[in-house]
């Protein structure tokens, strides 16, 4: 483990953003992960977003669970909220925090045990009732903290570091959010942070529930021959289907593209995704669509990434539930004890 | 690779000697880390001897050095200010202790013979590297002290002569034969006198002078600058006027007006032909100056000495400004105000100094070039005579101590290897010790936390007191602890990363911790595009680009060397070891058998 502290220098031309800080005002505490871990490129990825998006640090809450994923939220954004919680129980209690206080913008990092195996219920629900928040499993489809036992992720026929071949179907997390009406679903690998980035800053600014599964290869237990989760692998066998950029604003295209080759998706909040094609006949809008797509180059062995559905009608729990438009905080103590006669008109409906 | 950039060849010594700014600036390439590192482990004798042997006078340098190691510090370039490099080589030798039992040890006599000419930093150099390999060396100067301009023109309160007798007593300990008050008028004379070479180091010692109306009449109050230092030096000279003005804007000059200020000058005025941010003085000086009440008058041009039958009164002088013509060169132009009267009792004459050689004979082979100056190879020191070789100020006009001393290791390799009948003109490769600082998974044997501590300022001596004695010095030196602190500061730029492409698993961890976003994965290409397309843009194009080829996705490692902090983390967030910390200890060849290769 590294325990000096990562020098306050930074390099003399690093840009700073809207709100005046540099990408290293989003940092946290130096990881205490293994050396060469993938969790911490999606840590710098997600501190990456936060300062291209001019997220105000107090204005984001991160969530997790139990594991090394959860670990990672110590890793970036120091100055945001944040709530470790019990093994699985992450998406329940961001849940919660998300129905309390809506105006927070909900980070939720877990992993393949702590989504597909402990906390699959937690998982599924908080998709399916569509809490509006980003959720970014970091999948290196290993029990790292226990010493590389099969995860839940685990694709059947890989391969234990020890050369034990996997016998179990392995849950594809994706497909699952697809299915339970997740309505920003991406896949990306920890490896490859061009891609990774847009596809984060677009979970964040998209309203409802965005599913993000990164592939991250565990250095200690799962980067050797006959994982399908190595470095090597992924990069063997990723199938990228387009290319995100996140604009916020109006501003305008500045690179030529053929006519065809980007498609451009508003969301609600006025953010425009923009995505390049890199397959003529993937359509990111249409999940019936993807999900087949996914299928098929699933059964050829191929890893499909990038922006694999996006709804931009999407809408989250608070509108459905059609509750408060302010944080419960913000309510005044009129508000929130309305009186006898309230109740009263209450009761009344009811009888 | 195709048309990219060629991947860096790391064997080559220069590579990583250029990275560790400090060395590669210094004339005598003394390895600083090094020294600052056994500074910090307050092992002073040790960082004594380093500089000892690369640069030789340690504790006179650490006062008086010209810095060019410091506007190079890397720290210069990530935080405000760069490490007290000089100063910290005054810790070294303020809390050494005794050194003698490490001097070299001396060799039989070889039966060759040495002249130095003239007992200054250059020929001292010399003497010191040849009299231990058995030269009998002989050491000329006119004046009855070693040490040269080192004695005569550097004021007492900026070098005590405690230092200077102490360190010129190393070298004349290791055996060369000092002959004192026995100035050298004829080079043909000591041709005949049966030396192997000779050596000449005598400086640029005459000042320059201003032939302006008055300068005769009022003759007896008007001094050139260096002259006029030698003789408070050698206390032939014991006051001046209230009123003096300086002329010239070196650091000769400012060594004049503070001199001038302890003899008894009340208002000491400098006055130079152009601007302020243009005098050659280092920056440090000036401040010092300015700080002992001294004026610095910039855009006036000396026009005339007035004086009152021969009793010097003032100067008059012509208001300029400086003006760019149409091919953007810089003009001073008069302003047409009028004349400025600057009333005063003394003038010191400090605008420049120049070579002279009248004890050299134009017959006896020697070349010179249209300046009046010997034509000298600029690696061999040597002249078109053979067995002359030249150096410090001699060689090529007045530059300063640590240039001499540069100048003296090389002309004693020539020496050396041109009395054992080798080829001079091949010169010697560096020593380089490559030593990895890896002592456990996330333990080095350097410290790698980088101190957040700005540059800690040198006490001085209150002002009152050092204004009234010459001899009192006015810089007070670090103390140990201040020492520790502003060694802290150092980065260890001679910790070099090296890079293994083929253990490398491109997992971005090295990417993800450096602070300083040195470090980039990305397509091949040109440098000069390369460059633009880093994770952090690299406009230093002065800093090398360290590119490293062989990795599994066929994409390059860019390492911009500018501005990285030596800290290691790349290499503790590696998880394959393909980063490693080398420390690489470059070491110049100096005279002796590591120079021969016979």
């Amino acid at each position: 483990m590294t325990y000096i502290l990562k020098p306050k220098l930074h390099h003399p031309s690093l840009p700073k953003n809207d709100l005046g800080l540099t990408r290293r005002d989003y940092e946290g505490r130096v990881s205490t992960l293994c050396a060469g871990c993938g969790h911490d490129s999606i840590s710098a990825a997600i501190i990456q977003s936060a300062w291209e998006l001019g997220i105000q640090p107090h204005r984001l809450a991160k969530m997790s669970g139990i594991g090394c994923s959860s670990k990672t939220p110590d890793y970036f954004m120091g100055q945001s909220h944040g709530f470790n919680s019990v093994h699985g129980r992450m998406p329940s209690v961001l849940t919660g925090a998300n129905l309390a206080n809506r105006e927070l913008i909900y980070l939720g990092v877990s992993g393949d045990g702590d989504s597909a195996s402990i906390g699959l219920g937690q998982f599924a629900h908080s998709i399916r009732r569509g809490v509006n928040m980003s959720y970014i499993v970091e999948n290196n489809g290993v029990y790292g903290l226990t010493k590389g036992q099969f995860s839940a992720t685990s694709d059947k026929g890989s391969k234990s570091k020890k050369g034990v071949e996997n016998t179990e179907n392995g849950i594809d997390l994706v497909a699952l959010a697809l299915q339970l009406g997740a309505t920003y679903v991406g896949r990306s690998f920890s490896g490859d942070k061009e891609q990774l980035v847009p596809l984060i800053k677009g979970a964040m600014s998209h309203h409802g529930p965005a599913f993000i599964d990164v592939i991250s290869p565990c250095v200690a237990f799962n980067n050797h021959a006959g994982s399908t989760k190595s470095f090597d692998y992924v990069r063997e066998h990723n199938e990228a289907v387009n290319r995100l950029d996140v604009i916020l604003g109006r501003a305008p295209i500045t690179a030529d593209y053929r006519p065809g080759e980007v498609r451009e998706v508003t969301q609600h909040d006025g953010s425009t995704l923009r995505l390049r094609k890199l397959h003529d006949d993937y359509d990111a809008t249409n999940k019936i669509g993807a999900a087949n797509y996914l299928q098929e180059r699933h059964a050829q062995g191929e890893i499909v990434t990038g922006l694999l559905y996006v709804d931009p009608e999407a809408t989250d729990l608070h509108d459905r539930l059609d509750t408060t438009k302010r944080p419960l905080n913000q309510l005044s103590t009129a508000e929130l004890t309305p009186g006898a006669a309230a109740l009263a008109k209450i009761n009344a409906a009811l009888r | 690779m195709g048309s990219g950039v060629q991947a860096t060849d790391i064997n080559r010594p220069d590579y990583f000697h250029k990275v560790v700014d400090c060395q590669w600036a210094c004339p005598a390439h003394t390895p600083v880390p090094e020294y600052i590192r056994l500074i910090a482990d307050q092992r002073y004798t040790d960082a004594y001897m380093v500089n000892w042997k690369s640069n030789v006078f340690p504790g006179i340098l650490g006062r008086t050095c010209d810095r060019p190691c410091e506007p190079a510090c890397r720290r210069g370039r990530v935080e405000e200010e760069p490490v007290a490099i000089c100063r910290l080589k005054r810790v070294a030798a303020d809390n050494k202790s005794d050194i003698t039992a490490l001097l070299p040890g001396i060799a039989p006599p070889n039966g060759k013979k040495i002249a130095c000419v003239g007992a200054g930093p250059a020929s001292l150099t010399v003497a010191r590297d040849l009299a231990p390999l058995g030269y009998e060396v002989h050491v000329y100067d006119g004046d009855k002290r070693a040490g040269g301009m080192i004695r005569s023109q550097i004021p007492r309160f900026r070098l005590p002569e405690e230092v200077i007798d102490e360190e010129v007593g190393y070298i004349a300990a290791l055996g060369p034969e000092m002959r004192l008050s026995k100035r050298v008028d004829s080079l043909k004379q000591l041709l005949t006198e049966g030396y192997d070479a000779i050596f000449v180091g005598t400086g640029a010692p005459r000042g320059r002078d201003l032939d302006l109306p008055g300068r005769q009449e009022a003759a007896a109050s008007i001094h050139i600058g260096i002259d006029w230092l030698s003789n408070v030096s050698f206390e032939h000279t014991t006051k001046i006027g209230k009123r003096v003005i300086v002329l010239g804007g070196g650091n000769t000059a400012m060594d004049c007006c503070r001199t001038a200020r302890r003899l008894g000058g009340e208002e000491v005025k400098v006055v130079v032909r152009s601007g302020f941010e243009e005098m050659k003085a280092s920056p440090w000086e000036k401040e010092d100056a300015m700080h002992e009440d001294i004026p610095i008058l910039n855009y006036l041009v000396p026009k005339s000495f007035v004086h009152d039958n021969g009793k010097l009164t003032g100067m008059t002088f012509e208001k300029v400004k400086a003006e760019k013509d149409a091919n953007g060169r810089r003009n001073l132009v008069p302003t047409g105000e009028p004349d400025q009267l600057i009333e005063c009792d003394d003038v010191l004459v400090a605008v420049g100094q120049e070579n002279s050689f009248p004890w050299i004979e134009r017959d006896i082979g020697m070349e010179f070039d249209k300046w009046g100056m010997p034509v000298v190879g600029q690696e061999t020191m040597q002249s078109t005579i053979p067995n002359v070789f030249f150096g410090g100020d001699a060689a090529f006009g007045p530059k300063n101590i640590i240039w001499a001393v540069a100048h003296g290791h090389s002309a004693a390799v020539s020496i050396d290897m041109f009395l054992s009948g080798e080829d001079i003109s091949v010169r010697p490769a560096p020593g380089v010790t490559v030593i990895s600082q890896k002592m456990g998974i996330h333990e080095w044997s350097y410290d790698n936390d980088i101190a957040n501590d700005t540059r800690y300022k040198v006490p001085h001596r209150d002002k009152a007191v050092s204004l009234k004695d010459v001899k009192a010095e006015v810089e007070l030196g670090f103390d140990q602890l201040v020492g520790f602190k502003e060694a802290q500061r150092c980065l260890n730029c001679d910790v070099q990363t090296v890079f293994t492409p083929k253990v490398c698993i491109e997992c971005d961890a090295c990417v993800d911790i450096c602070p300083m976003d040195c470090i980039t994965f990305t397509e091949d290409g040109e440098e000069s595009e390369l460059r633009t397309r880093l994770q952090a843009p690299a406009l230093n194009l002065g800093q090398e680009l360290y590119v490293a080829d062989g990795l599994p996705t066929g994409r390059v490692m860019v390492k911009d060397e500018d501005v990285c902090l030596h800290c290691g983390l790349c290499a503790e967030r590696c998880p394959t070891g393909a980063w490693d910390m080398q420390k690489y200890l470059i070491d110049i060849t100096q005279a002796g058998p590591k120079c021969r290769t016979r």
